[in-house]
Protein backbone atom coordinates (compact mmCIF):
# COMPACT_ATOMS: atom_id res chain seq x y z
CA UNK A 1 0.00 0.00 0.00
CA UNK A 2 0.92 3.21 -0.90
CA UNK A 3 2.58 5.27 2.20
CA UNK A 4 0.41 8.08 2.37
CA UNK A 5 0.80 10.07 5.50
CA UNK A 6 4.25 12.56 5.83
CA UNK A 7 7.24 10.64 7.51
CA UNK A 8 8.26 13.39 9.98
CA UNK A 9 11.50 15.40 9.35
CA UNK A 10 14.50 14.39 11.19
CA UNK A 11 16.57 17.35 9.36
CA UNK A 12 17.19 18.92 12.89
CA UNK A 13 19.24 15.62 13.84
CA UNK A 14 22.81 15.56 12.61
CA UNK A 15 25.27 12.39 11.14
CA UNK A 16 26.58 12.90 14.88
CA UNK A 17 23.63 12.54 16.73
CA UNK A 18 23.21 9.12 15.57
CA UNK A 19 26.18 8.27 17.12
CA UNK A 20 24.47 8.31 20.01
CA UNK A 21 20.73 7.91 19.11
CA UNK A 22 19.14 4.50 16.48
CA UNK A 23 18.91 5.76 13.19
CA UNK A 24 15.88 5.25 11.62
CA UNK A 25 15.89 2.06 9.55
CA UNK A 26 13.51 -0.77 8.20
CA UNK A 27 12.33 -1.56 10.96
CA UNK A 28 11.44 1.51 11.84
CA UNK A 29 9.68 2.72 8.07
CA UNK A 30 7.77 -1.08 8.66
CA UNK A 31 6.54 0.42 11.97
CA UNK A 32 5.30 3.50 10.71
CA UNK A 33 3.53 1.73 7.43
CA UNK A 34 2.19 -0.96 9.75
CA UNK A 35 0.24 1.92 12.08
CA UNK A 36 -0.50 3.76 9.20
CA UNK A 37 -2.31 0.49 8.23
CA UNK A 38 -3.73 0.07 10.71
CA UNK A 39 -5.20 3.39 11.58
CA UNK A 40 -8.85 2.59 11.28
CA UNK A 41 -8.56 0.58 13.63
CA UNK A 42 -6.73 2.63 16.01
CA UNK A 43 -9.12 5.19 15.62
CA UNK A 44 -12.40 2.87 16.46
CA UNK A 45 -10.40 1.78 20.07
CA UNK A 46 -10.89 5.47 21.03
CA UNK A 47 -7.18 6.11 22.26
CA UNK A 48 -6.31 8.69 24.78
CA UNK A 49 -2.89 8.11 25.61
CA UNK A 50 -0.20 6.34 23.90
CA UNK A 51 3.31 5.23 25.79
CA UNK A 52 6.76 4.50 23.19
CA UNK A 53 9.40 2.39 25.80
CA UNK A 54 12.46 3.15 23.85
CA UNK A 55 12.08 5.93 21.47
CA UNK A 56 15.15 6.59 20.24
CA UNK A 57 14.50 9.95 17.46
CA UNK A 58 10.70 9.74 18.36
CA UNK A 59 9.72 9.37 15.10
CA UNK A 60 7.44 7.21 15.82
CA UNK A 61 5.49 8.37 18.16
CA UNK A 62 5.82 12.19 16.05
CA UNK A 63 4.25 9.99 13.40
CA UNK A 64 1.37 8.19 15.31
CA UNK A 65 0.65 11.49 16.90
CA UNK A 66 0.41 13.48 13.47
CA UNK A 67 -1.18 10.46 11.56
CA UNK A 68 -3.44 10.93 14.32
CA UNK A 69 -4.39 14.73 14.29
CA UNK A 70 -4.37 14.33 10.59
CA UNK A 71 -7.87 12.38 10.98
CA UNK A 72 -8.75 14.66 13.79
CA UNK A 73 -7.83 12.84 16.77
CA UNK A 74 -6.54 14.19 19.42
CA UNK A 75 -3.26 12.25 21.42
CA UNK A 76 -1.33 12.20 24.18
CA UNK A 77 1.78 11.00 23.91
CA UNK A 78 4.38 9.54 26.10
CA UNK A 79 7.97 8.11 25.36
CA UNK A 80 10.51 6.65 27.45
CA UNK A 81 14.11 5.87 26.78
CA UNK A 82 17.04 4.90 28.99
CA UNK A 83 19.30 6.78 26.88
CA UNK A 84 19.10 10.75 27.36
CA UNK A 85 20.25 11.59 23.88
CA UNK A 86 17.18 9.91 22.70
CA UNK A 87 14.97 11.78 25.40
CA UNK A 88 16.54 14.93 23.75
CA UNK A 89 16.16 13.95 20.06
CA UNK A 90 12.55 12.91 20.70
CA UNK A 91 11.33 16.15 22.44
CA UNK A 92 13.56 17.79 19.04
CA UNK A 93 11.71 15.84 16.68
CA UNK A 94 8.28 16.17 17.91
CA UNK A 95 9.08 19.94 18.28
CA UNK A 96 10.14 19.59 14.24
CA UNK A 97 7.05 18.64 13.47
CA UNK A 98 4.99 21.06 15.46
CA UNK A 99 3.84 18.66 17.79
CA UNK A 100 3.95 17.59 21.00
CA UNK A 101 5.40 14.57 22.90
CA UNK A 102 6.81 13.71 26.56
CA UNK A 103 9.78 12.05 26.97
CA UNK A 104 10.97 10.45 29.98
CA UNK A 105 14.51 9.34 30.86
CA UNK A 106 13.73 5.68 32.42
CA UNK A 107 14.16 1.87 32.37
CA UNK A 108 11.23 0.86 30.42
CA UNK A 109 8.20 2.51 32.09
CA UNK A 110 8.32 1.80 35.88
CA UNK A 111 7.64 5.57 37.03
CA UNK A 112 4.34 5.47 35.22
CA UNK A 113 3.25 2.42 37.28
CA UNK A 114 0.62 1.37 39.30
CA UNK A 115 -0.19 5.44 38.90
CA UNK A 116 -1.25 4.33 35.11
CA UNK A 117 -2.14 0.62 35.50
CA UNK A 118 -4.49 -0.32 32.56
CA UNK A 119 -3.88 3.71 31.25
CA UNK A 120 -2.16 2.97 28.31
CA UNK A 121 -4.59 2.94 25.25
CA UNK A 122 -1.50 2.76 22.43
CA UNK A 123 1.60 0.93 23.38
CA UNK A 124 4.42 0.95 21.21
CA UNK A 125 7.84 -1.45 21.49
CA UNK A 126 10.54 -1.48 18.90
CA UNK A 127 12.48 -3.37 20.70
CA UNK A 128 16.31 -4.68 20.70
CA UNK A 129 15.69 -7.58 18.82
CA UNK A 130 18.78 -8.46 17.52
CA UNK A 131 20.25 -11.68 18.72
CA UNK A 132 23.27 -11.11 20.99
CA UNK A 133 25.25 -12.08 23.86
CA UNK A 134 23.21 -11.57 26.99
CA UNK A 135 26.30 -9.55 28.44
CA UNK A 136 25.74 -7.40 25.45
CA UNK A 137 21.89 -6.00 27.04
CA UNK A 138 21.56 -3.32 29.85
CA UNK A 139 23.97 -0.59 28.56
CA UNK A 140 22.23 2.85 28.67
CA UNK A 141 24.17 3.86 25.44
CA UNK A 142 23.51 3.05 21.61
CA UNK A 143 23.63 -0.59 22.06
CA UNK A 144 20.47 -0.39 24.45
CA UNK A 145 18.79 -0.31 20.95
CA UNK A 146 19.46 -3.38 19.25
CA UNK A 147 21.09 -5.90 21.60
CA UNK A 148 18.48 -8.62 23.04
CA UNK A 149 20.86 -11.54 24.00
CA UNK A 150 19.33 -15.20 23.41
CA UNK A 151 16.47 -14.84 20.68
CA UNK A 152 16.91 -11.26 20.76
CA UNK A 153 13.83 -11.83 22.92
CA UNK A 154 15.59 -10.72 26.92
CA UNK A 155 14.28 -7.61 26.97
CA UNK A 156 10.87 -7.98 25.15
CA UNK A 157 10.08 -10.71 27.40
CA UNK A 158 10.55 -8.46 30.13
CA UNK A 159 7.81 -6.16 28.50
CA UNK A 160 5.47 -8.57 27.74
CA UNK A 161 5.13 -9.84 31.13
CA UNK A 162 3.98 -5.83 32.25
CA UNK A 163 1.24 -5.62 29.50
CA UNK A 164 -1.07 -6.77 31.65
CA UNK A 165 -0.68 -3.90 33.98
CA UNK A 166 0.34 -1.21 31.52
CA UNK A 167 -2.98 -1.59 28.53
CA UNK A 168 -6.25 -0.24 28.95
CA UNK A 169 -9.33 -2.59 28.24
CA UNK A 170 -9.44 -0.99 24.62
CA UNK A 171 -5.32 -0.47 24.35
CA UNK A 172 -3.50 -1.81 21.53
CA UNK A 173 0.32 -3.13 21.67
CA UNK A 174 2.01 -2.89 18.94
CA UNK A 175 5.16 -4.94 18.89
CA UNK A 176 8.32 -5.08 15.82
CA UNK A 177 9.79 -8.56 15.58
CA UNK A 178 12.66 -10.57 13.76
CA UNK A 179 12.17 -14.28 12.91
CA UNK A 180 14.98 -15.44 15.27
CA UNK A 181 12.68 -13.36 18.18
CA UNK A 182 10.32 -16.39 17.27
CA UNK A 183 6.82 -13.90 16.89
CA UNK A 184 4.34 -16.91 16.56
CA UNK A 185 5.47 -18.39 19.74
CA UNK A 186 5.20 -14.86 21.42
CA UNK A 187 1.48 -14.61 20.54
CA UNK A 188 0.89 -18.13 21.92
CA UNK A 189 2.38 -16.63 24.77
CA UNK A 190 -0.20 -13.33 24.87
CA UNK A 191 -3.24 -15.48 23.93
CA UNK A 192 -2.46 -18.25 26.55
CA UNK A 193 -1.53 -16.38 29.42
CA UNK A 194 -3.06 -13.11 29.13
CA UNK A 195 -6.25 -14.03 26.54
CA UNK A 196 -4.69 -11.32 24.40
CA UNK A 197 -5.84 -11.70 20.61
CA UNK A 198 -2.87 -10.71 18.16
CA UNK A 199 -2.71 -9.90 14.26
CA UNK A 200 0.52 -9.85 12.05
CA UNK A 201 0.14 -6.17 11.10
CA UNK A 202 2.87 -6.14 7.99
CA UNK A 203 5.83 -8.10 7.30
CA UNK A 204 8.91 -7.40 5.21
CA UNK A 205 11.86 -8.78 4.55
CA UNK A 206 14.90 -6.40 4.99
CA UNK A 207 18.07 -7.93 4.09
CA UNK A 208 18.69 -10.60 6.25
CA UNK A 209 15.81 -9.42 8.92
CA UNK A 210 12.79 -10.99 8.62
CA UNK A 211 10.47 -8.29 9.97
CA UNK A 212 7.24 -8.30 11.49
CA UNK A 213 4.90 -5.94 13.39
CA UNK A 214 2.87 -7.78 15.61
CA UNK A 215 -0.15 -6.31 17.48
CA UNK A 216 -2.42 -7.58 20.47
CA UNK A 217 -5.60 -6.13 21.90
CA UNK A 218 -8.38 -7.89 23.95
CA UNK A 219 -11.19 -9.45 22.16
CA UNK A 220 -14.25 -6.93 21.95
CA UNK B 1 7.07 17.62 29.85
CA UNK B 2 3.51 19.04 30.12
CA UNK B 3 2.01 19.05 33.66
CA UNK B 4 -0.21 16.64 32.88
CA UNK B 5 2.89 14.28 33.03
CA UNK B 6 3.52 15.18 36.52
CA UNK B 7 0.23 13.88 37.35
CA UNK B 8 1.43 10.25 35.99
CA UNK B 9 4.51 10.00 37.36
CA UNK B 10 5.39 8.28 40.45
CA UNK B 11 8.55 7.27 42.71
CA UNK B 12 9.68 3.44 42.11
CA UNK B 13 12.79 3.17 44.39
CA UNK B 14 13.55 0.23 46.13
CA UNK B 15 11.53 0.02 49.67
CA UNK B 16 10.08 3.54 49.17
CA UNK B 17 6.71 3.46 51.03
CA UNK B 18 3.56 2.97 47.85
CA UNK B 19 1.34 4.62 50.25
CA UNK B 20 3.85 7.99 49.69
CA UNK B 21 5.44 7.06 46.29
CA UNK B 22 3.00 9.61 44.59
CA UNK B 23 2.69 12.59 43.98
CA UNK B 24 6.52 13.84 43.40
CA UNK B 25 6.19 17.16 44.72
CA UNK B 26 7.62 19.76 42.28
CA UNK B 27 10.68 22.19 43.70
CA UNK B 28 12.73 24.85 42.66
CA UNK B 29 10.34 25.37 39.18
CA UNK B 30 10.43 26.70 36.19
CA UNK B 31 7.31 26.39 33.96
CA UNK B 32 6.62 28.03 30.09
CA UNK B 33 3.49 27.73 28.34
CA UNK B 34 3.25 26.69 24.75
CA UNK B 35 -0.19 26.56 22.45
CA UNK B 36 -1.45 23.63 22.11
CA UNK B 37 -5.00 22.99 20.49
CA UNK B 38 -8.41 22.48 22.10
CA UNK B 39 -10.34 19.74 21.78
CA UNK B 40 -13.35 19.72 24.18
CA UNK B 41 -14.09 15.89 23.37
CA UNK B 42 -10.53 14.95 24.21
CA UNK B 43 -10.55 16.79 27.29
CA UNK B 44 -13.44 15.10 28.06
CA UNK B 45 -12.02 11.94 27.60
CA UNK B 46 -8.20 12.74 29.53
CA UNK B 47 -9.97 14.22 32.69
CA UNK B 48 -11.08 10.31 33.94
CA UNK B 49 -7.29 9.09 33.02
CA UNK B 50 -6.53 12.43 35.65
CA UNK B 51 -5.55 12.20 39.01
CA UNK B 52 -8.00 15.11 40.11
CA UNK B 53 -6.57 15.87 43.66
CA UNK B 54 -3.14 16.31 42.55
CA UNK B 55 -3.99 18.36 39.26
CA UNK B 56 -5.95 21.05 41.87
CA UNK B 57 -3.20 20.98 44.17
CA UNK B 58 -0.72 21.19 41.85
CA UNK B 59 -1.62 23.72 39.68
CA UNK B 60 -2.80 25.72 42.77
CA UNK B 61 0.72 25.35 44.41
CA UNK B 62 2.54 26.57 41.47
CA UNK B 63 0.00 29.07 40.76
CA UNK B 64 -1.08 28.41 37.75
CA UNK B 65 -4.87 28.21 37.84
CA UNK B 66 -7.34 27.80 40.51
CA UNK B 67 -8.96 24.48 39.55
CA UNK B 68 -12.40 23.42 41.47
CA UNK B 69 -11.77 20.74 44.40
CA UNK B 70 -14.49 18.55 43.51
CA UNK B 71 -14.75 17.37 39.68
CA UNK B 72 -18.12 19.42 38.57
CA UNK B 73 -20.80 17.49 37.30
CA UNK B 74 -21.27 19.62 34.81
CA UNK B 75 -18.33 20.46 32.68
CA UNK B 76 -18.78 23.94 30.95
CA UNK B 77 -16.12 25.30 27.89
CA UNK B 78 -14.82 27.37 30.63
CA UNK B 79 -14.04 24.73 32.99
CA UNK B 80 -12.89 22.65 30.28
CA UNK B 81 -10.38 25.14 28.50
CA UNK B 82 -9.01 25.51 32.17
CA UNK B 83 -7.82 22.24 32.73
CA UNK B 84 -6.42 21.87 28.82
CA UNK B 85 -4.57 25.50 30.23
CA UNK B 86 -3.32 23.23 32.82
CA UNK B 87 -2.77 19.69 31.64
CA UNK B 88 -1.60 20.34 28.51
CA UNK B 89 -0.27 24.25 27.66
CA UNK B 90 1.60 24.55 31.02
CA UNK B 91 5.10 22.55 30.75
CA UNK B 92 7.80 22.24 33.42
CA UNK B 93 11.38 23.36 32.04
CA UNK B 94 13.39 22.39 34.85
CA UNK B 95 12.67 21.57 38.32
CA UNK B 96 13.03 18.94 40.99
CA UNK B 97 10.96 16.07 41.71
CA UNK B 98 11.06 15.04 45.19
CA UNK B 99 9.35 11.24 46.60
CA UNK B 100 7.64 12.44 49.88
CA UNK B 101 8.42 8.73 50.69
CA UNK B 102 12.01 8.04 50.65
CA UNK B 103 13.58 11.40 49.78
CA UNK B 104 14.58 10.49 45.89
CA UNK B 105 15.27 13.53 44.14
CA UNK B 106 14.40 13.39 39.64
CA UNK B 107 15.57 16.13 38.41
CA UNK B 108 13.71 17.46 35.24
CA UNK B 109 16.35 19.23 32.83
CA UNK B 110 15.00 20.52 29.24
CA UNK B 111 11.94 19.23 30.12
CA UNK B 112 13.11 15.87 30.27
CA UNK B 113 12.58 14.14 33.64
CA UNK B 114 15.51 11.64 34.73
CA UNK B 115 13.38 8.78 36.50
CA UNK B 116 16.27 6.45 36.09
CA UNK B 117 17.56 4.88 39.24
CA UNK B 118 20.89 3.40 39.82
CA UNK B 119 20.97 -0.10 39.88
CA UNK B 120 20.97 -0.23 43.96
CA UNK B 121 18.23 1.73 43.96
CA UNK B 122 15.43 -0.85 42.29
Amino acid sequence: MLNMHPTPTLSHLKPADYQHVYEPAEDTFLFLDALEADVNFIISRSPVVSLEIGCGTGIITTFLQTLLTSHGIPLLSLTTDINPQACKATAATALSNRTSVDAIRTDLAFPLFPRMENGIDILLFNPPYVVTESEEVGSTGIEAAWAGGKDGREVVDRVLRLIPRMLSKNGIFYLVTIRENKPQEIMEYMSTTYNLRSDVVLSRKAGTEGLSILKFYYPA
Amino acid sequence: MRLITHNMLQCHAKGCDPSQSYPLELKEVQLESLDAEYSEDFIRRLIPKLDWNVLVHTAFALGVAELPKELPDVQDEAFLRKVHQVALETRVKEAQMVCNGCGHVYPIKDGVPNMLLQDNEV
